[in-house]
């Protein structure tokens, strides 16, 4: 694949042991670094700190939960659980997540640049998210925010309680890191792929991390404003969406909705890139259809901004505006089956084998399925007007977010753990945990999409007691589906000082990352600048056995 | 015990319509999504790599045709989805010119609603068979939504406009009414119960009162809950208002400093004048149910509240003294300071 | 490793200069084109309220003054060319040249805000700050409903229906395709004196958004201020050279663009509708 001569696979012993992890270890070196593969890691620590504390309030309201009275939590205390779960789960763990960790690390990587187009931007953006993540964090340890992540108005603007002001603050500043990293993305992969690296011989992450991209820098923007306005109502008294002053609430739906929809397509594109690579590897062959994926996920991209009106059927929102956006709803969902299509397509003549990255892949392949094909259910304009507000909504969200983007994130997780820390995790135990998050999946939110057919409202404490054994199954469920992710928390940690050592290329894969790089890579990431010369994931012509 | 079911009751003339469609949904969904997961069962077992130094597999670029079949064929599943969806919606949205017209407010946390002959009732929603209703609502305050399961409706309710619902019932019984848009604190107590009469039924309950053979606390009792009082003043944590077992006949503490007999003038001015003289400890919410209680009603109420006043349970929860967690108990502290009078709400100023 | 060095200004992770400011340059255009959506989301609100209230909205760009908004948009579109100027000297290597047009620049943006500081002065005279204590004062031109009282706008204490006992209002109630129709009281009805009524919350609103949208145009001058003061000091470390003098030409995008932006808040804030 590139000149001759030394190959990553034949690197000196001596050089092999100095890499981007070791060759300084002060805490300057850290947290002054201009290297994105370290930027990937501050990020990876923030980011599962707040899953964890997402996790944390999710536990609580899921006791709460298990019986219909409101005997385990007062009803303010559990609003605030469900609203600190939800901003800390999307705003700083989904939304950054794949973007700012596997594809901070991977972006150079795999398109031969010695780094992102704006490095000190990149550390930047990590500040800026650690730091908007601070005024979320001061919000929910001085009393919590008990809006719902949605913020809606007037309630947010000026009947709640609670830091509203602090949390919203904390999700404007949050936003522009997610700006500024779409902004390196983009510009990155214009200007910076190696010689040969053409747009069509990319691998179809960078497809994906670059539709990502997009949405970032177009739709985050709009939040921002969103929240600067929120303030401005609450704070200073500007009165924009409240009625008393001939403001409209609904205006604030609009404007949240046409961030938060293409939001949800920032946080599962990466997913869907991941999917991919994990896919050709573990079938060792060139993913099928591979211009209908990359194509699928721009058309996605844009699609995708003009339908967050599916959000506000129920909203007084006039008919004929709910009508455009049911239509052009089922049309953004005809990419994505195609994307399903093409990798179950990939399997055919393949030659498949299952280690962990494959099982999690296959799973978000089902469990998305039923996560897209309820969304369907949401879009039909007479359907949603029972399930609006009722748990099939967060059966359906979770589906596509748990089922999909966290199973893509665990997958591609441990596809690089290898290349980035330099480790193997312990194979058996890595299976074993993801057979448990699957199950525990599924049996916590299954139950939920029958529970709100049958009518219960979201954001409930207390419910009818006719409904109480669905929900117990669904506490039953998450606390399984607790103990599966706290197993990868576990033994991901352990592997770092015990795991056996990685080589460049444990899996056999093809991309400049795992063929022109050692585990994990050095400083530079390449010994010798990469020419590319082929196509992505040419397991047929000249594949090198390691 | 409850049987399990999957479907709510079908109450309405939409439901058996949004019914159906949900079933097409539904094997849809199951086609595909089995469809898929067999796929990936058989492909994966019939292709397993059977030994690492096996050759790498045949290169397959893709199929144009392929791409355009399982493009065109979801196109065509998810138009008719459409389709049928917006029909269906069409026919939810257009009110008939014969529909009696019901007003609904909806306030933080009650609906208060109103028949075409004045008659009101707070939480509850008494409507007769086979007509068609219209429900023009409202909201004093923030976006709720009112919402029948059984019937298969829900619409936002919101400040300073007016919205609609309509619907025909078609099933004798009583159903669910919940609020579906969060509202705050007591957002799932927001709701109450549909009762669907034959017309005579509904006439006669239009025009009568209380029912006759019900003694003052049972009908005090009746009033409790159908008023609304039951969704603020009950024993659960950090409740809106006092819970009221125990409290008739002795001294209540005052926010405005000083002590009040809770006695029948108390009751009653609490009822009319709420925000003259509130209990320590308790934010400024509870509105006036002047013009909505007869002097009968509120007799029975503070027979009903006598009855209580040497009890420990009234609309019972748990007992309260049900250890909590570490983790509620530190934010229930410092919840403390939200309960004295900072919540700011819209009342009549 | 990568060719020779050419350039002592060529940054360790490009291959030649010319990637580095081709780079530059589509960060900046993205960074741009992410500003507008950000402005967007206020003219979007703007629009809205602008179509609802058309006259309450008139008098809201009545009360704004018109020489002071012409002043400050000749001072900017000045400032932008003086700001080309700065950009041509970069390009010539003069480094005596960028110090000049860069000071000048810097000067008319204070001046820019100094008007600014101006007009909200006088804004908080007249009470015309949102909020308790928001006054319109009617001039003869416009008639206020509601004058002095903060929450009458929509007569929100007193829902015109079940609480008081009468049938709700059947023409807004009629709208049976989900269009609603606004409040009970209509505004901004010419009530036949050729005075023109409308309601001091609408005008409230006006004002609102006149000091979030300006406000946030000044900040970014602010912004601006600071960042020529930045390349004042770098300028005069000699950090710049006819091979490289992007973050002069990369600050002149943005520069512009804050311009741009007054260019259009100007006629819809100060223009439109005026009578």
């Amino acid at each position: 694949m590139s000149a001759p001569g030394v190959t990553a696979n034949e690197v000196a012993p001596e050089e092999r042991r100095i890499h981007y992890l070791n060759w300084a270890t002060t805490v300057k070196s850290w947290l002054l670094t201009l290297d994105h593969k370290r930027i990937c890691i501050l990020y990876l620590c923030t980011i599962t700190f707040y899953f964890l504390v997402g996790a944390v309030a999710a536990t609580l309201f899921r006791i709460e939960l298990m019986t219909p009275q409101g005997d385990f939590l007062s009803a303010e205390i559990y609003n605030k659980m469900f609203t600190m779960h939800g901003v800390a789960m999307i705003f700083f763990f989904l939304v950054p997540s794949i973007p700012a960790t596997l594809g901070n690390f991977l972006i150079p990587l795999m398109i031969g640049a010695k780094d992102v187009a704006f490095p000190r931007l990149n550390l930047l953006t990590w500040y800026l998210f650690s730091i908007g993540s601070l005024f979320a964090l001061f919000a929910i340890i001085n009393g919590g925010v008990d809006t719902g992540w949605t913020f809606y108005t007037p309630y947010s603007s000026t009947y709640a309680n609670g830091h509203v002001i602090a949390a919203t603050f904390g999700v404007f500043v949050a936003g522009f890191a997610s700006i500024l990293t779409g902004l390196n993305f983009i510009v990155t992969v214009h200007k910076m792929r190696a010689p040969g690296m053409t747009w069509f011989r990319l691998p179809l992450f960078i497809w994906a991390a670059y539709a990502t991209s997009i949405i970032m820098v177009l739709g985050t923007p709009v939040i921002a404003i969103t929240m600067l306005l929120i303030i401005a109502e609450r704070g200073l008294g500007i009165g924009i969406f409240d009625p008393a002053l001939g403001g409209d609430p609904v205006l604030f739906q609009h404007l949240f909705w046409f961030y938060s929809h293409p939001a949800v397509y920032i946080m599962i594109l990466p997913g869907f890139g991941v999917i991919s690579e994990v896919i050709a590897c573990f079938c060792r062959k060139r993913v099928f259809g591979y211009e209908f994926i990359a194509f699928s996920s721009l058309a996605i991209a844009i699609i995708g901004f003009f339908v967050w009106g599916h959000h506000l059927f129920v909203s007084s929102q006039s008919v004929y505006a709910g009508l455009i956006f049911s239509f052009l709803t089922f049309f953004v969902g005809v990419p994505t089956a195609i994307k399903i299509f093409n990798w179950v397509a990939t399997l055919y003549k393949g030659s498949v084998s299952f280690e962990t990255p494959m099982l999690y892949a296959l799973g978000f392949i089902g469990l998305f399925t039923v996560g897209g094909l309820t969304g369907l259910y949401l879009s039909t304009l007479a359907i949603d007007i029972h399930l609006h507000d009722t748990y099939f909504v967060v059966a359906h969200f979770h589906y596509v977010m748990v089922g999909g983007m966290v199973l893509a994130f665990l997958s591609g997780l441990h596809f690089w753990w290898p290349k980035m820390t330099g480790r193997i995790y312990n194979e058996t135990a890595a299976k074993f945990a993801s057979v448990i998050v699957f199950i525990g999946f599924n049996l916590t939110f299954f139950p939920q999409f029958i529970v709100g057919y049958l009518g219960m409202p979201r954001r409930y404490y207390e419910y009818p007691e006719q409904w109480q054994l669905l929900q117990l199954l669904s506490s039953a469920g998450a606390s399984v589906l607790g103990f599966g992710f706290l197993m990868v928390l576990c033994y991901l940690p352990f592997s770092l000082v015990f795991g056996k050592r990685a080589g460049p290329n444990p899996w056999r894969a093809k991309g400049l990352e795992w063929e022109e790089t050692t585990s994990p890579p050095i400083a530079h990431n390449f010994v010798k600048n990469p020419i590319v010369t082929e196509e992505a994931y040419a397991y047929t012509k000249g594949s090198r056995h390691v | 015990m409850n049987e399990f079911e999957l479907f709510p009751e079908a109450a309405s003339s939409f439901a058996g319509e949004v019914d159906l469609l949900y079933w097409f949904l539904t094997i849809v969904s199951v086609i595909f999504t089995v469809g898929i997961a067999l796929a990936l069962l058989y492909l994966g077992i019939r292709y397993r790599r059977k030994s690492e130094d096996e050759p790498a597999p045949e290169e397959i670029h893709g199929s144009n045709l392929l791409e355009i079949v399982w493009s065109v064929v979801p196109l065509i599943l998810a138009f008719v989805m459409f389709f049928w969806g917006a029909h269906l919606f069409f026919k939810m949205r257009i009110v008939p010119a014969d529909a009696m017209e019901i007003l609904v407010t909806g306030k933080q946390w009650m609906w208060k609603i109103q028949h075409p002959n004045g008659k009101r009732e707070i939480n509850n929603l008494h409507v007769p068979l086979g007509q068609p209703v219209k429900c023009t609502m409202t909201s004093e305050d923030v976006i709720h939504s009112f919402y029948v399961p059984e019937f298969r409706v829900k619409q936002d309710v919101l400040p300073g406009r007016y919205t609609q619902l309509w619907f025909t019932p078609t099933k004798i019984g009583t159903y669910h009414l919940f609020c579906a848009e969060f509202c705050g604190t007591e957002h799932s107590r927001m709701g109450g119960k549909v009762y669907v009469m034959t017309p005579s039924d509904y006439e006669s309950w239009l025009e009568g009162g209380a029912d006759a053979s019900l003694s003052p606390v049972e009908a005090g009792e009746l009033l409790f809950t159908s008023l609304g009082c039951a969704t603020c003043h009950h024993d659960g944590k950090n409740s809106q208002g006092p819970n009221l077992a125990g409290v008739f006949g002795t001294m209540q503490p005052l926010d405005s400093g000083g002590e009040i007999l809770a006695d029948e003038n108390y009751i009653k001015d609490s009822m009319m004048n709420p925000q003259g003289q509130i209990v320590r400890g308790y934010p400024k919410v509870m509105p006036s149910f002047k013009g909505m209680v007869t002097d009968a009603q509120i007799t029975q109420i503070i027979a009903y509240l006598k009855s209580i006043a040497g009890t420990e349970e009234a609309d019972s929860t748990t007992d309260e003294e049900t250890p909590e967690s570490p983790e509620s108990a530190l934010l229930n502290d410092a919840l403390e300071p939200d309960t004295t009078g900072q919540r700011y709400v819209r009342m009549e100023q | 490793m990568s060719d020779a060095h050419s350039s002592p200004y060529l940054a360790h992770h490009f291959d030649d200069m010319e990637q580095q400011s081709q780079a530059a340059s589509l960060g900046m255009w993205i960074f741009l084109a992410q500003e507008i959506m950000f402005f967007g989301g206020l003219f979007c609100g703007y629009a809205v309220y602008r179509l609802k209230f058309p006259e309450a909205f008139s008098a809201g760009s009545y009360s704004l003054a018109i020489g002071w908004g012409c002043f400050n948009t000749v001072v900017l579109i000045g400032s932008s060319l003086t700001m080309a100027l700065a950009v041509r000297s970069a390009q010539l290597g003069r480094k005596a040249g960028i110090i000049k047009w860069l000071v000048i620049t810097m000067f008319l943006g204070c001046v820019f805000l100094g008007v600014k500081v101006v007009e909200y002065s006088a804004k908080f005279e007249h009470n015309m700050i949102p909020g308790r204590h928001f006054e319109f004062h009617d001039d003869g031109k416009f008639v206020v409903a509601g004058h002095g009282d903060h929450s009458a706008a929509v007569g929100h204490d007193e829902p015109v229906h079940a609480e008081v006992g009468e049938p709700a209002d059947h023409h807004a109630a009629e709208a049976a395709h989900g269009e609603p129709t606004e409040h009970a009281e209509p505004a901004g009805e010419d009530n036949g004196h050729g005075i023109v009524e409308i309601n001091q919350g609408e005008v409230e609103l006006f004002v609102g958004f006149y000091f979030m949208m300006t406000g946030m145009h000044a900040l970014h001058m602010v912004i601006g201020v600071g960042l020529i003061i930045w390349l004042l000091v770098l300028t005069a470390k000699n950090r710049f050279a006819t091979e490289y003098y992007t973050p002069i030409e990369m600050f002149g995008l943005y520069w512009h663009f804050v311009d741009i932006v007054w260019i259009f808040l100007f006629p819809l804030l100060y223009l439109i509708g005026r009578h």
